[in-house]
């Protein structure tokens, strides 16, 4: 342990703690802007500056390990000076258009400058400088380089957590700037529009495109009937941006705010997860047959998931050579949307062409998948608007619903029914458990063993997870896959993600069966969840997934009365031809550059 | 002699030694007497940091990690200064020996040079002495290898850590300190980095000893340093000369009679006006220099001056840290809105205070020593920034 004393108090940390960690035990509050719990310490912005007794200079507390006798003092007057200068320069590059902009009042920036800067400013106006555009053209998410403020949190996490480097830093000096390969726009980059840069950076640079007033539009309009679905992760989040604290589940109470926002048919997304077991499943177990008694050597493995779009665009570019392994499923949304205007529309009599079909995700590469030109199987665009749970919260507001008051309510029916087994889809490891609890009872005709249907293996935050699951007790007609071994392998943030795609690659992967999700934790800490995000705020939010689970009453996606129906009156059984017509999909190889 | 007291022109750095009888001399010693007898010369760093050479390699010498690395700082970018170019044009075995006896003290058994874009014409003249310094080592019986990283032109990559994330291959970037080069340098191994005159003097200082090389200079600047002298001078060039003169002894040499203001140590030193010559002494006790001497008489406008420099480091800052990025835009644009009468000439202070805290908070060198300039010519010539 390493002793020091910060503003008179003695303390003691560990070896290798900064002192903004020494700060932290003693309840002392450093101002920190590029600093971020999920990444390496840049030590850039110069924000948490403090002044150590003998040092020449001052230092900044996040990027300083503590060393024995330091003696720190983080509110001098040399302190405070330092500090206001430093945010009064970074406000003179960042265009403060503040009461016009997406992150008023939730900008890292702002509340610095609230503390440190207010009054008349010292500095001369830099962003004239610098004419700058605003960078649109992904679907998912703009880029406004005169509000970004170089802290590089979003450079760091692309490269660190999601292994893509879709931005970087180019020039230097006064023309330093984040950009992307040739300064391209980011729709014609490598970039998997997974939105963590989003959440991520403290200002405005970075932020999702919104789609709010498109859907208040369709709302509004006699003609459309607007059909909205709801993410798995969205109602253990969503609470964040409404004053909950993280890990407080709101499902009701957002169902009944969506009806109140004028949403024609409040529908759930877990119907239609639910539907991508039996039919991801039902692959699975064909696929392993093609194989084992059928000797078809075209067949290869692991089988991926393809519920995120953000992995999906990683494999297309990075690993093309993969792709067949890809589950041919639409991802949840997709399936919902190919239904919503062809299912849906039969069973309420409702002529397709005026349904506006909105769904709610805790993800941007959601809106990228809904433009993708093949999801358009019901005829129509299958999913019309996506938005982020942080616009959903907007528009919460915006209709000014008390939602704390709210009485819980329960989805609509058709495609509103919802097993805990769908609701796990939101976490890491979630589809994987989900599928193993249906097919394995296909295969045996008995639950899982595992206590209350826990598959506690398959959960956590480890970046990736093996679990074989041994199959016994076969029926007849699957005796083929007796005492076999089935080996699964989960893996979330696409850095994790590309440890296994190199063992694929290598020829080493042991795997039948892995589940990849793009974000770090699955679909709770995906890019369109309230921010700010860390590994604490996304373990509350998983706990609140897994409590939900376990507080459903159907806990397994071939029990959902909806999906039964759905098969019985529509599509016939999983992987029929009419399921493949709407539920499945084909990929693209694109560039690696 | 303890206290040098006048401007004394000296022959070790380009004086014609044999190598090999020099080296032979250092690989007889232990590695514990390289460090005591370069400790015990007082040099320090010749790149203008001025840290003291034995030091450094002391802390390198104690580090675990046997695979170790002496870098040699060949970037030189600091504008005004061009001695190393001259010093690897005409001795570069010296440079070469002293990297070897460099790595003996720290215990590596390699050597990269980082040699500046803009000197890349010399390249094939100086590996072709390197294949003879390689036999001649071989010779001796001394296992030890350089290799030739090349810049490309970032001002920041003479910061030793900018540097290094150079030679890896990244974007040439300060890194947080600590770790320490000594600990954490290049592919963050134990690292020893000198500038190209620091390894030649070790050269010397084997050859002729510790206490003969410390008669020379002064108490806190040790020995004799290579100037490379600019401006507003009949004689411009390289001028190899003992440390402890004033400003005034260094104008009487080299000045035209009209010399208003010396730029000591370049666009990153201090600006000494005509008022200070005489109190002003050339070394680590008065304005210390990597070698940038430029004379200034009295047909130069400060204010051009000064906008020189600071569109210099505006252009030239990384950009990684906020002091310096926005900082040198924000002295640029403030002197040229002074001058415009934009703002009030009272906005200098404000500037002046901007220089003070990017002398305390920015992440390097670089943005520390922006102010130094700044300040001393907006101080010493205030009337010429307004009017």
């Amino acid at each position: 342990m390493i002793n020091l004393t910060i503003n008179d108090q003695k303390t003691s940390v560990p070896a290798g703690s900064t002192v903004l960690d020494a700060a932290k035990k003693l309840n002392i509050n450093i101002p920190t802007l590029c600093n971020h719990p999920d990444l390496c310490i840049a030590g850039n912005c110069r924000v948490c500056l403090v002044e150590q007794k003998g040092a020449r200079t001052l230092i900044a507390a996040c990027a300083m390990p503590v060393a024995e006798g330091m003696d720190i003092h983080t509110n001098t007057l040399k302190v405070r000076n330092a500090r206001k200068h430093v945010v009064e320069l970074l406000l003179s590059e960042h265009r403060s258009d503040c009461t016009k902009c997406y992150k008023n009042q939730k900008c890292e920036l702002q509340s610095l400058a609230n503390e440190f800067a207010f009054g008349d400013t010292i500095f001369l106006d830099l962003v004239e400088d610098h004419p700058y555009e605003i960078d649109r053209s992904s679907p998912s998410f703009m880029k406004d380089d005169s509000k970004c403020i170089r802290c590089q949190r979003c450079v760091r996490t692309c490269s660190e957590l999601q292994y893509i480097s879709a931005i970087a830093v180019a020039n230097k000096g006064a023309h330093q700037k984040i950009s992307s390969f040739h300064d391209r726009p980011m729709s014609h980059v490598v970039c998997t529009n997974c939105g963590q840069c989003v959440n991520r950076c403290p200002t405005g640079a970075l932020v999702e495109k919104t789609y709010i007033d498109q859907v208040w539009d369709a709302i509004y309009d006699p003609e459309k009937h607007v059909v909205v679905q709801t993410a798995p992760a969205v109602r253990v989040a969503l609470g964040e941006d409404l004053g909950y604290d993280p890990g407080e589940r709101v499902t009701g109470k957002m169902v009944t705010a969506l009806r109140q926002l004028g949403f024609n048919s409040v529908l759930d997304t877990d119907f239609s997860a639910d539907l991508t077991i039996m039919e991801e499943g039902t692959e699975l177990l064909t696929r392993l047959k093609k194989a084992l008694v059928d000797g078809d050597k075209k067949i290869s493995f692991p089988m991926f998931t393809s519920c995120s779009p953000g992995w999906i665009k990683f494999i297309e570019h990075k690993y093309p050579e993969f792709l067949p392994n890809l589950s041919t499923c639409k991802s949840p949304q997709q399936m919902f949307g190919a239904l919503a205007k062809t299912y849906y529309a039969q069973k309420r009599k409702i002529d397709p062409s005026k349904i506006v079909s909105v769904s709610v995700m805790p993800c941007t590469a959601k809106k990228y998948e809904a433009d993708r030109p093949e999801m358009r199987d019901s005829g129509y665009k299958d999913i019309d608007y996506v938005l982020t749970t942080r616009e959903l919260a907007v528009m919460i507001k915006q209709a000014g619903i008390n939602f704390r008051n709210l009485e819980p309510s329960h989805y609509d029916s058709i495609m509103g029914d919802s097993t805990g087994a769908a609701v796990i889809f939101g976490a890491t490891g979630g589809v994987m458990e989900a599928a193993l609890r249906t097919a394995y009872e296909i295969v045996t005709g008995r639950e899982v063993p595992f206590n209350n249907l826990n598959i506690t293996p398959v959960r956590g935050m480890e970046g990736v997870k093996e679990v074989t699951i041994k199959i016994e007790g076969c029926t007849d007609d699957w005796k083929f896959l007796e005492g076999a071994e089935l080996k699964t392998a989960i893996a979330h943030g696409l850095t994790n993600a590309n440890k296994i795609m190199r063992l694929v690659r290598q020829g080493k992967s042991p795997y039948h069966f892995v589940e990849i999700m793009a974000c770090p934790g699955g679909c709770i800490g995906g890019g369109g969840q309230p921010i700010p995000t860390s590994m604490e705020i996304r373990k509350n939010r998983m706990k609140a997934i897994y409590s939900e689970d376990e507080h459903m009453i159907l806990r397994k996606s071939h029990e959902n009365p909806d999906v039964i129906a759905i098969y019985k009156d529509f599509l016939g059984k999983p992987n029929s031809h009419k399921a493949h017509e709407l539920l499945h999909t084909h990929y693209v190889e694109r560039e690696q550059y | 002699m303890e206290n040098n007291t006048g401007l004394n022109k000296v022959d070790l750095i380009f004086e014609k030694i044999d190598p090999k009888e020099v080296l032979t001399k250092a690989f007889e010693m232990t590695n514990e007497q390289i460090i005591q007898e370069v400790l015990e010369s007082g040099l320090k760093g010749r790149g203008g940091a001025g840290f003291p050479t034995g030091l450094k390699w002391k802390y390198t010498a104690s580090e675990k990690d046997p695979d170790k690395y002496i870098v040699c700082n060949a970037d030189e970018g600091e504008p005004g200064t061009f001695k190393d170019r001259e010093i690897l044009d005409r001795v570069s075995y010296k440079v070469y020996g002293g990297m070897a006896i460099a790595s003996k003290a720290i215990g590596a058994k390699n050597g990269i040079v980082y040699l500046r874009g803009e000197y890349r014409f010399l390249l094939p003249q100086l590996m072709r002495e390197l294949e003879l310094f390689h036999k001649m080592i071989d010779e001796i019986g001394y296992d030890f290898r350089i290799r030739y990283y090349m810049g490309s032109g970032a001002y920041i990559c003479g910061e030793e850590s900018a540097l290094f994330e150079s030679i890896q291959g990244d974007r040439g970037e300060p890194r947080n300190k600590p770790p320490y080069p000594t600990t954490s340098g290049v592919f963050y191994k134990p690292t020893s980095i000198n500038n190209v005159e620091t390894l030649v003097t070790v050269m010397e200082i084997i050859k002729h000893g510790a206490k003969t090389y410390n008669q020379l200079g002064t108490k806190d600047s040790r020995g004799s340093k290579v100037f490379s002298v600019s401006g507003d001078t009949p004689t411009p060039g390289i001028f190899e000369l003992e440390l402890g003169m004033t400003v005034q002894q260094f104008v009487n040499e080299f000045g035209d009679g009209d010399t208003k203001a010396v730029q000591v140590g370049g666009a990153s030193g201090f600006c000494v006006p005509r008022k200070k010559f005489n109190e002003t002494i050339i070394g680590f006790e008065g304005v210390p220099t990597g070698g940038s001497m430029k004379l200034f008489n009295s047909s130069r406008s400060m204010y051009n001056v000064l906008h020189n420099y600071l569109d210099f480091f505006a252009e030239e800052s990384c950009g990684q840290c906020t002091p310096c990025r926005v900082g040198c835009q924000q002295l640029l644009k403030g002197v040229q809105n002074v001058k415009k009468g934009d703002v009030k000439s009272t906005y200098l202070n404000e500037l002046v205070k901007l220089a003070e805290t990017m002398k305390v908070a920015s992440k390097c060198g670089l943005g520390q020593s922006v102010g130094n300039a700044f300040r001393t010519i907006v101080e010493n010539f205030r009337e010429e920034i307004i009017y």
